[in-house]
């Protein structure tokens, strides 16, 4: 039988938490990620007969502030490569939770996007065009309400699709200014030629070019000694944000 | 247009301010960004501490506090009411 590997990333206080209980309900277990004091939790649920895997990563705003959770977070995204990332929005406050969304979707296009809280949105009279929003970051999107379990299904519905490979994503690409789309493309070909195709080589060049060493040791660890990463290092000054 | 550009940290409780400048470096640069402090956002002043410093501020509906070694490293314009 066919398991796949599931992420929920989010801000904190979206309800991630919760949404990780009810799809997993005692079926879960936690503990700490390796050498850091950030917890993990992770679960199990079923759905359509097949078996998901949910890792809840730790709840941050963004992945590249080089805090121990969002290095967690990162790095699971990147290296362990779920199968789908759920992205959790907070309905009341899209647009500081579509920071973290559009961090996500730079990063894979695995990616289904579930907006929380629309029964809180909707008692504030905040009302989302889920298809214009999927429209727009060209992912999936689910609405929820994980207090009420309300809309959970819909959402593994398309979290299988994703999984299965049903649907190809094919997220926003964001355009960055002309000396920064510039130096993506010189980078590109050299990031490709170190890393391979393991990881998207144009988010690498925006990390390389934010000067992210916590990046670069992060993937220099995880391919061993060999991978000569050192000569991009220090390519430019923090030109992006 | 030429508007003044005022730093956040000389800024009046009740004042809203459209950013136009960030000059914080480094990782705190990147965290105020995640929250919020991005070029052409709306701050609203909210309360400053007995001190003067911290200062409160309203960003992306949420209230979030800033030092002055960051805040006066902010800049933005005065909207409306900027009669002071």
């Amino acid at each position: 039988m066919t398991t796949y590997r599931i992420a929920l990333a989010g801000n904190p206080n979206t309800g991630k938490s919760t949404l990780f209980n009810a799809l997993t309900g005692l079926r879960q277990h936690t503990g700490n990620w390796a050498g850091k004091t950030v917890e993990r939790a992770e679960g199990e649920f079923t759905h359509n007969g097949k078996t998901f895997r949910v890792i809840d990563l730790p709840g941050t705003y963004s992945l590249y502030s080089n805090s121990a959770d969002e290095e967690v977070a990162r790095n699971y995204i990147i290296f362990e490569k779920p199968d789908v990332t759920i992205v959790v929005l907070d309905a009341t406050s899209l647009e500081r939770n579509l920071n973290l969304a559009l961090q996500v979707l730079e990063m894979t296009n695995r990616v289904v996007v579930c907006i929380n809280l629309m029964d809180e949105a909707a008692k504030l009279g905040i009302r989302i065009n889920l298809d214009r929003i999927s429209e727009r970051l060209g992912v999936p999107v689910a609405a929820i309400s994980a207090r009420s379990k309300t809309g959970i299904e819909a959402l593994l519905d398309l979290v299988e699709k994703v999984a299965s490979g049903r649907i190809v994503p094919v997220p926003i690409r964001v355009t960055y200014s002309e000396e920064i789309e510039q130096s993506i493309q010189k980078l590109e070909p050299f990031i490709r030629q170190t890393l391979g195709d393991l990881f998207p080589a144009r988010w690498v060049a925006l990390r390389l070019l934010d000067g992210d060493g916590s990046l670069l040791a992060a993937l220099k660890e995880h391919a061993g000694e060999s991978a000569p990463v050192k000569e991009v290092v220090n390519y430019g000054q923090t030109v992006c944000h | 247009m030429p508007t003044t550009s005022v730093r956040l940290s000389d800024t009046k409780t009740g004042n809203r301010v459209r950013l136009v400048r960030i000059d914080v470096q480094g990782v705190l640069r990147r965290r105020l960004l995640d929250l919020g402090f991005v070029p052409g956002n709306v701050v609203e002043v909210l309360q400053k501490s007995p001190l003067g410093d911290p200062i409160a501020f309203r960003v992306n509906n949420t209230t979030i506090a800033l030092r002055q070694e960051e805040s006066s490293l902010i800049f933005g314009e005065l909207i409306g009411g900027d009669r002071s």
